[in-house]
């Protein structure tokens, strides 16, 4: 077997010391996993815990504590990082035809400060008692125990890493594109990689500041946000909320990305529109600067506000649709091959619509009057966080994770794990638009008795999306040892990443520096990759080229 | 490929050029003072909110801060930029001994300013000035009668004033630390015109910590 970045190797130390963007990417998978599955198990007590009005399984305290860590859990130490740190660093530089990010120290560093922010969030459990949900609105959270000083430190720990980890990417795209890739030829991955970068950067220290702020507050009683000590709780929503709602894009942005990547390989197509598609990211990006005070129409905030922030939310569907309907024309133009990641795609596109339409929804100040703070809301971020971001982070594991192991997984229970997480997932949330309308309130413990028969579907529905994660991430593992070994690229994908190396990539991505030639997804422009060589009307015959895997350094 | 031999010392190998690493250093710096320019601008939202609420209380408070102090600060801040910049130069003429003299320089600068800094803030304690509980402004001292300050609302100006000097004041400790590592290394003849990069980034963040501090003094001592 020629050298590879995983065998070339394999110390333990080589792994917790390494520099390479590869293997800084599969630690972070590795740690991302684990939140995910810690955020979930959560996630399923709290659903059990609602299968019935009154105590079920556990206290009312014990019910606060689970969904506060899981929301905690899964928006800073899941979500936010999820693709960006994931899929944007083992495919970024490769895609960019790079050796490595601009700062690969950095790198390893933001890595450890992420652990090191995570360690202390969850230390906070030791502390005491945890409250208050993941927005830590004062003053709420001025009256809840010591361990808030350990959430909020935590939460500023990761921000760091969230930051220098977005400051890598731009310099990176910036800086260290392979000749012939101009922008016009980027991957629209790396777009939306880039716009996200530009979100992480400007709007995190936002965030860092408020945890310190906080933290002050609670610690010596600074009183800028606790009315109590003469502050403004609003100012702290403000805060926060400058924040949140741009983090919202570095969560929906890099999956927008790969679902563009996968429309495009999987269509055989050039991606329609694609400056429209690559340049919306960026509108989005900034756009999403300017909206954050939908989520304080009831707080007290001037009218005037509200409405100038309801219409500037309008605003963002625009750029969004703009998306989505140059991605079904991509298929449409296109011939689409059905493999499990497309599979996600579409998925993609059916719940983030959803997730995409009822925000605009919520958008009208009118409505949100009504729907804030019900489970409509819970239902609606979770379509676009879970419909939008996981489930396209989903099919990016599948699309990538031949290069990333060098194993192709179970075709087969790739497609049944894909149909229960849809399943599961629509059965679990959908049934939370309808309640909402009907007034059940967010954060609840307890409900009446009329809402029980759509709580327990909600919670069946919880049952059969665990069921296919826990499926998928069996066969994932499981492909590990006894997977078909894949060829170079797979899916037939025209980005460096499956042209240009091996499978998986040489320890220093490439042999040589790629120069390139032609657009991501100029299949015509293709010809070695197929056997009829055109670019329409192709199934899966790809004719694998093999990078050279002879090393001469 | 080309071997090792070919390539400077401080060229990394995922580098093409050393020009092409040292654009990248740079704009990851100035990336990197953007966040801190946000991190800040946070604060002066803050401030803004308080100070709009509170006009008169603002402007009365502001009377307690020393502005001679402060004036004297700004003159060290602005002159310890003129010495970083004159490293700079020095390094990029090659320059050894010049290059040395002004990081130190710039070093004995930070200090003056935390020094100050220092009496600054304990003269306030002294007098219950301090964040929290704790504020209870009392007793007299070069003329200031302390105990007029304690009004409603004054607690928000000195917390206000305390956390922006104060993580102000941090970004100078770290400054001296930049300046000390990379005097360390200057002495050592590390740089030289062909390679200063690290001398330009501490520079940069340098000017930053300066400028953020132009903007504090007017804002809290004197208006
Ligand atoms: C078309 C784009 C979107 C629009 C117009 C939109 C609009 C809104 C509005 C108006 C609210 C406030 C509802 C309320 O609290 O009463 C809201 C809440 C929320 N949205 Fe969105 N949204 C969009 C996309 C997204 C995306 C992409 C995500 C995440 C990936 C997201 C995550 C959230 C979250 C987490 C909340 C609830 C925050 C909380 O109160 O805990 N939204 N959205
Ligand atoms: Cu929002």
């Amino acid at each position: 077997m020629s050298v590879n970045y995983l065998n070339h190797d394999k110390s333990i130390k080589s792994w917790l010391l390494s520099l390479d963007h590869k293997r800084i990417g599969i630690m972070y998978l590795v740690a991302v996993a684990l939140s995910f599955l810690g955020g979930g198990i959560l996630a399923i007590l709290v659903r059990t815990e609602l299968l019935a009005p009154g105590q079920t399984i556990m206290s009312a305290d014990a019910y606060n504590q689970s969904f506060t860590l899981h929301a905690v859990l899964m928006i800073f130490a899941f979500i936010i990082p999820a693709v960006p740190a994931v899929m944007g660093n083992f495919v970024l530089p490769i895609q960019l035809g790079a050796k490595d990010v601009a700062f690969p120290r950095l790198n390893l560093a933001s890595f450890y400060i992420y652990l090191a922010g995570a360690a202390i969030v969850l230390s906070a459990l030791a502390v005491g008692r945890i409250d208050g949900g993941w927005t830590f609105y004062a003053p709420y959270s001025m009256t809840i125990g010591d361990s808030i000083l350990f959430i909020t430190a935590g939460v500023f720990v990761m921000g760091f890493s969230s930051i220098l980890t977005g400051l890598n990417f731009i310099v990176t795209i910036h800086k260290m594109r392979a000749p012939g890739l101009t922008w016009n030829r980027l991957p629209l991955f790396i777009w939306s990689i880039y716009a996200t970068s530009i979100v992480q950067v400007l709007a995190t220290p936002v965030i860092g500041i408020t945890m310190v702020l906080l933290f002050l507050e609670r610690l010596l009683g600074i009183g800028i946000f606790d009315p109590a000590l003469g502050g403004d709780p609003v100012l702290f929503q403000h805060f926060f909320w400058f924040y949140s709602h741009p983090a919202v894009y570095i969560m929906i942005l890099p999956a927008f990305g790969i679902i563009s990547d996968l429309m495009g390989t999987f269509s055989r197509q050039q991606v329609s529109g694609y400056k429209f598609v690559a340049l919306s990211s960026v509108a989005i990006a900034f756009l999403g600067f300017l909206v954050w005070g939908h989520h304080m129409f009831v707080s007290g905030q001037s009218a005037v506000s509200s409405v100038v922030f309801s219409l500037i939310t309008y605003l963002i569907g625009i750029p969004t649709g703009v998306k989505v309907i140059n991605w079904v024309q991509t298929m449409h133009r296109g011939s689409v091959w059905l493999q499990t990641p497309m599979l996600y795609a579409l998925m993609f596109l059916f719940t983030f619509s959803i997730g995409g339409f009822t925000g605009v929804m919520l958008g009208v100040l009118a409505v949100d009057v009504h729907l804030h703070d019900t489970y409509f809301v819970v239902a609606h971020f979770h379509y676009v966080m879970m419909g939008g971001n996981v489930i396209a982070a989903l099919g990016g594991l599948h699309y990538w994770w031949p290069k990333m192991t060098g194993k192709m997984f179970n075709e087969t229970l790739g497609r049944i794990g894909a149909a229960l997480v849809f399943i599961g997932f629509n059965t679990t949330f959908f049934p939370q638009f309808i309640m909402g309308t009907q007034g059940m309130p967010r954060r609840y413990y307890d409900y009446l008795e009329q809402f029980t028969n759509l709580h327990v579907l909600s919670t069946i529905g919880s049952y059969i999306l665990a069921v296919g994660l826990f499926l998928i991430a069996g066969y994932l593992l499981h492909s590990l040892f006894r997977g078909r070994k894949a060829p170079a690229n797979p899916w037939g994908g025209l980005t460096l990443e499956w042209t240009h190396t091996t499978t998986p990539p040489h320890p220093h991505n490439f042999e040589e520096t790629p120069i390139v030639t032609r657009g991501p997804y100029d299949y015509h422009l293709a010809p070695e990759l197929f056997q009829k060589g055109e670019g329409d009307g192709f199934g899966s015959e790809v004719v694998s080229v093999t990078p050279s895997s002879t090393h001469s350094d | 490929m080309a071997s090792h031999a070919d390539h400077p010392a401080h060229l990394q190998h995922h580098f093409v050029s050393s020009e092409q690493q040292f654009d990248s250093a740079k704009m990851g710096m100035w990336l990197f003072l953007i966040t801190e320019i946000l991190l800040f601008s946070g604060m002066f939202v803050a401030y803004t909110v308080y100070r709009v609420w509170y006009p008169e209380m603002f402007a009365g408070m502001a009377e307690l801060l020393d502005w001679r102090l402060g004036g004297l600060n700004t003159l060290v801040l602005l002159a310890s930029s003129f010495t970083v910049a004159l490293g700079i130069h020095y390094a990029q003429v090659d320059n050894k001994k010049g290059l040395v003299t002004n990081l130190i320089l710039t070093f004995v600068f930070a200090c003056i300013f935390l020094v100050v800094k220092y009496f600054e803030y304990s003269a306030k304690i002294e007098h219950g000035i301090v964040l929290g509980d704790g504020f209870a402004p009392h007793g007299v001292s070069h003329g200031v009668d302390y105990a007029s300050f304690d009004v409603p609302m004054a607690q928000q100006f000195f917390s206000i004033y305390y956390v922006m000097t104060g993580i102000h004041g941090f970004h100078v400790l770290v400054g001296m630390g930049l300046f000390a590592w990379i005097t360390v290394r200057a002495i050592k003849g590390e740089f030289s015109s062909a390679y200063y990069t690290p001398v330009e980034l501490c520079g940069l963040y340098w000017h930053l910590v300066d400028i953020i501090w132009i903007f504090l003094f007017p804002l809290l001592y004197l208006i």
